[in-house]
């Protein structure tokens, strides 16, 4: 649905340029080509790791580690699953709350989601490829260590 | 020939080795091989289907929109309306965060400040509207309440940090569409 809401949009808009000004049209398909060929073979193995990370670190084994994950031992635990892992929000949020209802905390949830969203270890050589490794590292790094604060405050606000 | 064929081999070197590590897996665990190339190919048609538009919108955006608009919209001296316009960029996209990378990118060429491109990037991973929707149904108001406002605070912290750290030289996107590679 919202995939071909997206080829609607880039191909009438395209087709608009190709009224208006041939010669822009043309350059904005040239582009297109020459980024994304360019940056394809780090996505292909971007995707293939991810394939391979969600074969033998599937949401179900995800869970059994979690299980009922407490204390301090247990944020730790779900912050690096969080940060290697690469899963869909659709799959993350079902996952997480029926996690809560297996007897996670809150904190070990909320670090685990904290992790998964901004900590991308598996995409760390594409993101370096576009921005380089220092900020790699100092994006991820931050965000890993900001995912406990974030955790903290919605203990606070939720409780635990 | 034997040339473009040998840098095309470089070019997918990692890929390539990934794919042997799959045929490994696969072989020592037969059991483990449908989910992987179920779960390899199903990532490659998400991609595939959705990366094609995303990069012709990056180049009309980059033949439309002009360098002056992006600069003063997004530039150093956009302030504190900049970063929040980045923050609502951010908030309304959607899909995984390697999605904003090219956006960074375009944004950054245009004359975005570096500052403002990784509020961007903050906004994209946490604050995206339709997963938060999809959160509250899953998690609760509350959670994920608590979880976006934090984020913006955060999102802001860390920009500021990397904006900081970082030398000047190491400040920028990359360019992939040619010559300046590694």
């Amino acid at each position: 649905m919202f995939t071909l809401a997206l080829y609607l949009f880039a191909f009438g808009w395209l087709g608009l340029t190709y009224l208006k000004d041939r010669q822009k049209a043309r350059a904005a398909v040239t582009k297109c080509c020459r980024s994304f060929f360019n940056i394809f073979p780090d996505f292909a193995a971007v995707l293939l790791l991810v394939g391979l990370m969600l074969t033998f670190l599937a949401p179900e084994t995800i869970a059994r580690l979690i299980g009922k994950s407490s204390g301090a031992a247990g944020m730790f635990l779900t912050s690096v699953l969080g940060a290697i892992t690469l899963i869909p929000g659709f799959v993350a949020f079902p996952l997480a709350a029926s996690l809560l209802k297996m007897g996670a905390g809150i904190a070990q949830i909320a670090v685990f989601i904290s992790t998964l969203m901004t900590v991308g270890v598996v995409t760390a050589p594409l993101e370096a490829k576009y921005f380089g490794w220092r900020e790699v590292l100092w994006r991820n790094g931050l965000n890993y260590l900001f995912a406990f604060f974030t955790a903290l405050v919605i203990v606070k606000v939720v409780g635990a | 020939m034997t040339k473009t064929a040998l840098a095309a081999v470089k070019r997918y070197r990692a890929a390539l080795a990934l794919l042997l590590i799959d045929a490994v897996l696969a072989l020592v665990f037969p059991h483990f091989s449908p989910a992987l190339i179920r779960n390899t190919w199903s990532n490659f048609a998400e991609m595939l289907s959705v990366l094609p538009p995303v990069f012709l919108i990056l180049g009309l955006l980059d033949v439309w929109v002009p360098r002056q608009t992006v600069m003063r919209c997004l530039g150093p001296g956009s302030g504190i309306l900049g970063a929040l316009l980045c923050i609502f960029l951010g908030a309304a996209a959607a899909g995984p965060l390697y999605g904003a990378f090219p956006v960074a990118e375009t944004m950054h060429r245009k004359g975005a400040s570096y500052f403002n491109v990784m509020v961007f990037l903050g906004a994209w991973s946490t604050l995206k509207i339709p997963m938060a929707i999809f959160e509250t149904s899953a998690l609760g108001a509350r959670f994920s309440l608590t979880r976006w406002v934090t984020n913006v605070f955060v999102i802001f912290v860390v920009a500021t940090v990397i904006n900081r750290v970082l030398p000047p030289a190491e400040k920028c996107v990359r360019t992939t569409d040619g010559n300046d590679g590694e």
